[in-house]
């Protein structure tokens, strides 16, 4: 099994349906010959040529218009949204015209278009270079939405949502583009609507997306010392959401926590609860527990950045709390 | 490209088929208006009586597998692109027959097998999918043109201008047709725009502008093939403005308090399209009322259609969410 980067993961995804499908090609702001403000496309300019790796304007509304416009007449563009923050800029197109058309045109539409965004705490940019706003999207019907936290993951969702029919948000989390992780040889699709489980466990169980399921592992392996054994698992897909795979872990842990850098409040934690509560009801052992950001834009000094998104410390506090400890 | 070089203008004969067109429109608006006001219609409707010559004009100006974008005031541009009144008039009615099986309605229309990808109620919203059309058609290397009606008060909306810089930047086979009848709802131009000649705002892009007036239908077509072989060579995108009237309120039942009473009815008597047209080719009283009846009988067959259509099951409405 090769070993890639998040990033070089992101990059193989593209490149190689790049390579597969002319209708396939990628535009943002800063994406050719710079390779993406995260590095992401480097090297693709020179494989592609500037139709097919194309430098926009900064113009969030017009590209992700565009590509909307281009997947309407059959092309499978992805948009690459510098920063998670700018995708305010481009809501209305993506809110009001790719998540709909379909439906307003009475299916008459399909909008194959992917946007890709990134964005995390982490590294002090302050208060808009690094929000957590994936639950803006997940509350659009029509849309659906990924957040992958690993190499193997980010590569094979972001494949399904090239070759999805549908509008999809893909989030990835600046933080991961470092990581490496073993991959399969050649790429395998990942189903979007499908959960992962990251580690088994007993005792309970964390549902976390991106940076958290990370953190949650490494609260996991903290809690076994403390003889409590945790299940962690990553939904990946937020839009379909794979209920079924988080409710029957908690129906075997009788413990839920729910894990995510977004703030709190009316975070994609909260729907998370909202699905154990009513489908695991009693099964539960103790209230689930909600970790995330506190309700504060990301201040610019390390340490209020620090305290105000949560870490593997939060994760291990909630954990112990849902046993009584 | 000999059928293109050969359609500059338009032959008399067509002309009169023209004049058919534009009344077929505005017999229709009129018949929405009064169904709305009878209490039939539901949702919020806007009608393009007095502009009937932009959507007739441009559309005509078309080639098979060149595509529309169109506004909240649709009804003209849907049924001159070649959507059948039927359809339109089935969607006003919310019934599955309509042309968008009734998910769209008056603000929603589409037609894609006729090449319409939509009216939309987001002032702006469908020009960069334009800009993103031409340019796959530029991708793909195929002969298409893919056109953009808006109002004046839309070159006030940010996407107007990132799509139009876009567009002239990558030089895409796009027309932006500005229909501008100098109202934006109840604000007139010299209040929401700072310059009287809205082209100058394509020119600030690098972008040919062309200008016609858009109560004369024969300069419309005339300017828009200009336009669409400008755009269909290769040489970029084109602004066409089109001097035009709102002879109506903004929607239907729109009082129309910030407005002169007498503005409209002047407008009415000198700038009618239909009229002008009408006076240019001669045509009597006897030979017009035998087309009105014509026209006036099809928008009536479309109102029996659409009564007689099917609602949709409401559970339907949990369809076409995903593809
Ligand atoms: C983004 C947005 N803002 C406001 C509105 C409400 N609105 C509907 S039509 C209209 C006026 C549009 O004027 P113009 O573009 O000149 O078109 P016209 O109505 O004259 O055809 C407004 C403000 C809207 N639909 N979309
Ligand atoms: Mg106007």
């Amino acid at each position: 099994m090769p070993e890639l980067s998040y990033r070089e993961a992101v990059r193989d995804a593209l490149s190689t349906a790049m390579r597969q499908d002319d209708e396939v090609f990628i535009m943002g702001e800063d994406i050719a010959e710079m390779g993406g403000s995260m590095g992401v496309t480097a090297g693709m300019l020179d494989e592609f040529g500037p139709e097919r790796v194309r430098n926009t304007p900064i113009s969030e509304m017009a590209l992700a218009g565009a590509a909307i416009g281009a997947a309407m007449q059959g092309m499978r563009p992805v948009a690459e949204i510098m920063y998670e923050d700018f995708m305010t800029l481009a809501a209305e197109q993506v809110v009001n015209q790719a998540a709909k058309l379909r439906y307003m045109s009475g299916g008459q539409l399909t909008v194959p278009v992917v946007f890709r965004t990134q964005g995390g705490a982490g590294w002090s940019p302050g208060a808009q270079h690094a929000q957590q706003l994936e639950a803006w999207f997940v509350h659009i019907p029509g849309l659906k939405v990924v957040f992958a936290s690993t190499p193997e993951d980010v590569r094979g969702l972001l494949w399904s949502s090239i070759y999805d029919d549908n509008p999809v948000v893909f989030f990835e989390h600046r933080t991961l583009y470092g990581i490496k992780g073993d991959v399969p040889e050649k790429i395998e699709p990942i189903p979007i609507g499908k959960a992962r489980v990251h580690r088994e466990g007993e005792d309970v169980t964390v549902v976390a997306t991106g940076r958290l399921v990370h953190e949650s592992l490494k609260a996991a392996e903290e809690a076994e010392k403390e003889g409590v054994s945790v299940e962690v698992v990553d939904p990946r897909t937020l839009q379909p959401l794979d209920e079924a795979t988080l409710v029957s872990s908690v129906k075997k842990t009788n413990r839920a926590v729910v894990a995510h850098e977004a703030v709190t409040r009316m975070g994609f934690g909260a729907e998370v609860a909202s699905v154990i509560q009513y489908q695991a009801f009693d099964w539960l052992d103790a209230p689930v527990e909600r970790v995330g950001a506190k309700f504060a834009p990301l201040p610019f000094a390390p340490v209020m950045e620090q305290f105000v998104v949560p870490h593997a410390d939060d994760v291990l506090a909630a954990v112990l709390r849902t046993v009584g400890k | 490209m000999a059928k293109v070089e050969a359609r500059k203008t338009l032959p008399e004969s067509d002309l009169r088929d023209v004049l058919r067109e534009m009344l077929l429109i505005r017999r229709f608006e009129e018949k929405v208006e009064e169904r709305f006001r009878a209490g039939e219609l539901p949702g919020f409707l806007h009608v393009a009586i007095g502009q009937e010559a932009c959507a007739v004009g441009v559309c005509r100006a078309l080639e098979d597998g060149d595509i529309i974008a169109s506004t909240h005031r649709a009804h003209g541009h849907t049924l001159a692109k070649g959507t059948h009144p039927n359809e339109l008039m089935a969607e006003l009615y919310g019934k599955t027959e309509g042309c968008s099986h009734g998910y769209g309605g008056s603000m929603h229309l589409y037609d894609v097998q006729h090449g319409n990808m939509g009216a939309n109620a987001v002032i702006g919203g469908g020009l960069p999918h334009i800009t993103g059309a031409a340019l796959a058609f530029r991708m793909r290397g195929e002969p298409r043109v893919a056109v953009a009606f808006f109002g004046d008060g839309a070159t006030n909306i940010g996407t107007f201008h990132e799509s139009l810089n876009l567009a002239q930047l990558w030089k895409v086979p796009a027309v932006f047709v500005l229909e501008d009848n100098h109202w934006a709802e109840s604000t007139p131009e010299s209040q929401h725009s700072p310059i009287r000649d809205l082209s100058e705002r394509a020119k600030a892009f690098g972008m040919k502008a062309l200008k016609a007036d858009g109560q004369d239908v024969e300069a419309v077509y005339k300017t828009t093939r200009q336009a669409l072989e400008h755009a269909r060579s290769g040489k970029g995108p084109v602004f066409v403005h089109l001097d035009c009237v709102r002879l109506h309120g903004h929607y239907i039942g729109d009082p129309q308090v910030y407005r002169d009473k007498d503005e409209a009815r002047k407008l009415a008597e000198t700038r009618d399209p239909i009229a002008m047209l009408r006076d240019k080719l001669g045509i009597g009283g006897d030979e017009f009322d035998v087309m009105d009846a014509e026209v006036t009988e099809i928008v009536e067959a479309s109102v029996e259609f659409a009564k007689s259509g099917t609602d949709p099951a409401p559970e339907d409405a949990l369809k076409n969410v995903y593809a």
